[in-house]
């Protein structure tokens, strides 16, 4: 049997960081990046007799992401404690959701017009996130941090209804575009604020019954979540090829070698001993609650295709390409509302900002300059003051140095020669060097004219207005 | 006139009058602290001498008229599992011997905005597990009544300060009775509130849902009195109700007429000692000739309220445990190879054995294939427990109990066995299981001259009704001028 | 209730607790002991009853999402039995 006759069987478990201000149980800030052990207190430290207080954004939040992927709102939801033992998880304990998570039977769509597909949510549910550890670079041991321990999380939790990598990459990637719309969530994945624990599996295509999984944890890049799929299925199917059977087991993937190990077995399986968190009480969410949530929530994706088509005019690609993240779609907005040119905005940010970002291996959420320079830029340009081909420029501009690209066309000496004296010096010095262009034109060939034209633009670097090219060497050639 | 046998009421009447001042008070206690502490043992952490220094800086405030609390200048112990910042909170443990506290419970925040003084940090069961304060890392606290004695625990050394009066009150916690039962086996008054009435920020937890700060004190009013300072909300307690404020001392009115106590039948029967049956039947008379209208009544739910404390208190105090890992505080092992160890051997060598006892036994009835038969169970029980109490409450404002089927037994005589152990707290623990306030108060002694006490219970957040049922017996037996401690016993 | 060796062991790990070879007897008779009793609450007819989950009816307990400061951040790291450029020092954790 060959790979053809094998279907991968791909569940992921989503962990989003929620962007409230504090942690999700004590008032300490989550803002990432702080010197070790500032963003602490006595209840994130698990100092002995401190106790958790649940804040009410993270509810709202949960429900947020809840409503946006339409599940149920659980009613009456609690915290439980998952009882575990490791450095990074102060009280020996995650308060996290056990049997009552607050949303539960969700779904979501991806895939292209015409041949979507819907993924199931079995349950989204709030937690806390662990510390960090550190590697001492200056001697021995590692070093705990518990600046993030506390940051609140929602997990949520796929059906195992995803059949390739290429599926589970779109449920990521829808699943962050509708956190972000719905700003619970800033999802970046560099900094771990996103990250995701994949389960694998494979089994003969028709086949009833799943085949036994195994779980790559703690996935934050989109491109080690598709290598690791596709490099365990193929593991896992050349194993019961052979006939060997799968462990389900956790496994480490290694970015460099583009593998997967089998962690070190332990001496017990893990037990979690789940109970009810007793420091806390029940959640009771009302109609009222949920509705006026429900009421509130951002415009989602869908809504914003639709109104990119009937508004602005754009393709039905363009607007879900546009779509697609929360950050361009915002971009286009928020340029919009400054340069009205939709078409060109448009074109911009999926044809170059896209290009740049994809040579740079960037996510929108990174492009470094404001929607204002792009305006500005766009303006430029159909004022004539530089021409598209230093547009382009321009925008190279703007990933390295961003600022005012009046400033940039200024500094780098960009700014379109449109004054009439100046360019007739370049026609008559370029028609006086290409006698035999003159002799082509007046024989008719009109491609001598675009010839002209690319010599005067050599001569000036790209500087001369082109449009004024074109007619005052229309005129000279004519006389 | 000896200060340190005064109540908290009559020392603040003695300081309105001008008669004594607050550094009167305080040396008196330190000297009886230097003259009995040898032989009671009941403090882990004694701050006799940063006490005379604050209360003469507290009696120049109240000189200058910048302070004007009632309670300015009170001495206090407090029990060491309730946090204090800068201070020692060792909750008796090898594992914490030098841990400082690095912030203040909501109690003691509440204390020292009064200006009072803390005089030490109390001794007691470690982590709270024990009904001796025998299990104690540092050292046995000595019942003032006869040193041979235990004090009853886990708030041992709380009780048996008041009894000794090396501290005119102080505050204990009570998760299965470690207020009440000492406060029986010490001849003084404990009270635990209704679950939530006081804030557990800072106490350092042994079983969440169960675990409460309350008062032992000389008599009802004080109790009253330092109960009006510690209850409340807390915004940092998710467990703390959220109900308007009371004065407990407006609730004492000598007078019982017309109030309805039960006796639950079942704790008159075998198990319980003979000498504290009568005297517990005795006070029932004087009930009656009160005025209070005397039912027996049924409350069969001991023994199961008794399992499924056991089993709540272990499965909660092992997850509450085990963030004493080594890591961040308390003791970490000489010897480890690797981070496993590092947590093993700290765990294994920091805890006592009886802690280590209900860690392992917590632990199994959570873990996987036992968590319904047992944890789960329990809950169920727990539910039960409470209904029963209900239907009590619907016809009764009181129940009464003893709170011990003993008083205070020999040092080591119940070492050997955890079980027999655990029974023994049958009065208290399912006053616990569903979170009631309940108060011991003396109601006699026995033969050997031990002191009885008497518990009354009552429905949640009815502490009124059980400090005026308290109070207005306490005025009838006057217990304290009858009876106090001998200091008899003792090797030395 | 019988409580194997194997089983006191996996219970000491998951604890993480030491139980040395001598000990293993002694919590074995203390756990049986315990758990003999605590069975009772199987006995108990509570058929349709609810489990208790805090012990109040209290709920929806919330904080407002607002920061506060820890003023003294140096008390928390002053009991660490070993810290290093204000972290928590451990073994190396692969």
């Amino acid at each position: 049997m060959s790979k053809e006759d094998y279907e991968i069987v791909v569940g992921l478990e989503v962990h989003a960081e929620l962007s409230t201000k504090t942690k999700i149980f004590c008032s300490c800030p989550t803002e990432f990046g702080a010197e070790p052990n500032t963003h602490v207190c006595p209840v994130c430290m698990a100092m002995p007799g401190a106790l958790p207080v649940l804040n009410e954004k993270v509810v709202e939040y949960a429900v947020k992401a809840g409503l946006a992927t339409n599940c149920t709102i659980t009613r009456q939801s609690k915290n439980d404690r998952k009882n575990y033992f490791y450095p990074d998880l102060p009280k020996s304990y995650q308060i996290s959701q056990f049997d009552k998570p607050l949303c539960e039977h969700g779904q979501i769509t991806i895939g292209e017009e015409g041949e979507e597909k819907t993924i199931g949510i079995t349950r989204i549910h709030i937690e806390e996130d662990a510390g960090k550890l550190n590697h001492n670079e200056f001697g021995s041991g590692s070093l705990v941090d518990l600046n993030r321990a506390g940051v609140p999380l929602i997990e949520i939790v796929s059906e195992p209804d995803m059949r390739s990598s290429k599926e589970a990459e779109s449920y990521l990637r829808k699943i962050k575009s509708i956190l972000e719309y719905i700003e619970v969530s800033d999802c970046k994945m560099q900094e771990g604020s996103l990250r995701a624990d994949v389960n694998v599996s494979v089994r003969k295509k028709g086949a009833k019954e799943f085949g036994t999984r195994t779980e790559m944890k703690n996935m934050n890049s989109f491109r080690s979540i598709v290598r690791a799929i596709e490099y365990e299925a193929q593991r896992q199917i050349e194993v019961l090829e052979e006939g060997g059977k799968i462990n389900q087991e956790t496994l480490r993937w290694d970015d460099v070698s583009g593998k997967t190990f089998s962690m070190r077995d332990k001496e017990d399986a893990q037990d979690y001993r789940y109970f009810p968190e007793p420091d806390l009480v029940a959640i009771k969410l009302s109609e009222e609650y949920i509705q006026n949530i429900q009421n509130h929530l951002p415009e989602l994706p869908e809504s914003r295709k639709k109104r990119y088509l009937e508004e602005h005019g754009l393709t039905k690609k363009e607007a879900k390409m546009l779509t697609a993240s929360k950050y361009m779609s915002n971009m286009f907005e928020d340029t919009l509302a400054i340069c009205k040119n939709s078409k060109a905005v448009a074109n911009w940010l999926l044809s170059d900002v896209s290009r740049i970002l994809n040579e740079k291996e960037l996510e929108p959420e990174q492009i470094p300059f404001t929607a204002e320079n792009l305006a500005k830029m766009v303006i430029l340009i159909d004022k004539g003051t530089i021409s598209s081909a230093i547009g382009k420029k321009v925008l190279e501009e703007l990933f390295e140095a961003p600022k005012d690209p009046e400033e940039i066309i200024k500094e780098k000496g960009w700014i379109q020669i449109s004054d009439e004296g100046a360019i007739k010096e370049v026609v008559l010095k370029i028609l006086e060097n290409n006698p035999q262009s003159i002799i082509d034109f007046k024989a008719g060939k009109d491609r001598a004219l675009g010839f002209l034209v690319g010599q005067a633009m050599k001569e000036t670097k790209g500087k001369a207005n082109p449009k004024m090219l074109n007619e005052m060497f229309l005129e000279e050639l004519k006389k | 006139m000896d200060i340190t046998k005064l109540t908290v009421h009559e020392l603040q009447e003695k300081l309105k009058s001008k008669e004594i001042t607050v550094v009167d008070i305080t040396k008196a206690y330190v000297e009886n602290i230097e003259k009995h502490e040898k032989e009671v043992q009941a403090f882990i952490t004694p701050l006799t001498k940063e006490a005379v220094e604050q209360a003469k800086e507290i009696q120049e405030k109240i000189e200058k008229g910048e302070v004007n609390s009632s309670l300015a200048g009170i001495p206090i112990g407090i029990k060491d599992n309730i946090c204090t910042k800068g201070v020692k909170t060792t909750c008796a443990s090898k594992m914490l011997e030098n841990f400082i506290a690095p912030y203040n419970a909501t109690v003691m925040e509440k204390i020292n905005a009064q200006n009072m003084i803390n005089l030490g940090k109390m001794n007691m069961d470690e982590f709270a597990m024990g009904s001796s304060t025998e299990h104690s890392y540092f050292q046995k606290t000595h019942n003032p009544w006869n040193l041979n004695t235990v004090p009853g625990g886990s708030s041992g050394g709380s009780a048996a300060a008041v009894a000794a009066d090396l501290v005119p009150w102080a505050l204990g916690s009570d998760t299965g009775g470690s207020i009440r039962q000492p406060a029986s086996f010490c001849g003084v008054v404990g009270l635990k509130p209704t679950y939530g009435l006081v804030s557990r920020y800072g106490l350092v937890a042994f079983a969440s849902s169960l675990d409460q700060i309350g008062t032992i004190t000389k008599d009802v009013t004080d109790s009253a009195i330092l109960l009006n300072l510690i209850a409340g909300h807390d915004k940092k307690d998710s467990t703390s109700e959220n109900k308007e404020k009371v004065d407990y001392t407006k609730a004492l009115k000598n007078n019982v007429k017309g109030l309805k106590i039960g006796i639950p039948k079942e704790y008159f029967g075998e198990g319980i000692n003979s000498e504290v049956k009568k005297s517990i039947e005795q006070s029932i008379e004087i009930y009656k000739k009160l005025g209070v209208t005397v039912e027996e009544c049924s409350l069969d739910i001991a023994n199961y309220a008794l399992a499924t404390y056991y089993i709540i208190a272990c499965a909660e105090a092992s997850s509450n445990l085990g963030r004493f890992d080594g890591i961040r505080y308390g003791y970490r092992a000489q010897n480890y190879s690797d981070l496993k160890e590092l947590f093993r051997n700290s765990r294994s060598e920091g805890f006592g054995e009886e802690v280590k006892r209900r860690i392992i036994l917590g632990t199994y009835v959570l873990s996987s294939g036992y968590y319904d038969a047992y944890y789960k169970k329990a809950q169920q029980v727990r539910t039960f427990v409470k209904r029963e109490y209900d239907k009590l409450f619907a016809k009764y404002d009181i129940l009464l109990t003893p709170a011990s089927p003993t008083t205070a037994f020999e040092i080591g005589a119940k070492d050997s066995n955890p079980l027999e152990m655990y029974l023994a707290d049958i009065c208290t623990v399912p006053v616990n299981v569903a979170g009631l306030p309940g108060i011991s108060i003396p109601c006699g002694i026995d033969s050997k001259g031990m002191p009885i006490g008497m518990q009354l219970i009552g429905n949640k957040f009815a502490e009124e009704t059980l400090l005026n049922a308290a109070y207005t017996f306490e005025q009838e037996i006057k217990f304290r001028e009858n009876y106090e401690p001998t200091f008899k016993g003792g090797a030395n | 209730m019988q409580v194997s060796k194997e089983e006191i062991l996996h219970i000491a790990r998951l604890a993480d607790l030491n139980i040395k070879e001598d000990e293993i007897d002694k919590y074995i008779l203390n756990l049986q002991d315990i758990l003999n009793f605590a069975n009772i609450v199987n006995k108990a007819s509570v058929e349709g009853l609810e489990e208790t989950i805090g012990t109040n009816d209290s709920y929806n307990v919330f904080r407002k999402d607002e920061i506060q400061l820890f003023e003294d951040n140096k008390s928390l790291l002053q009991n660490a039995p070993e810290q290093e450029r204000n972290m928590f020092k451990i073994p190396k954790v692969l």
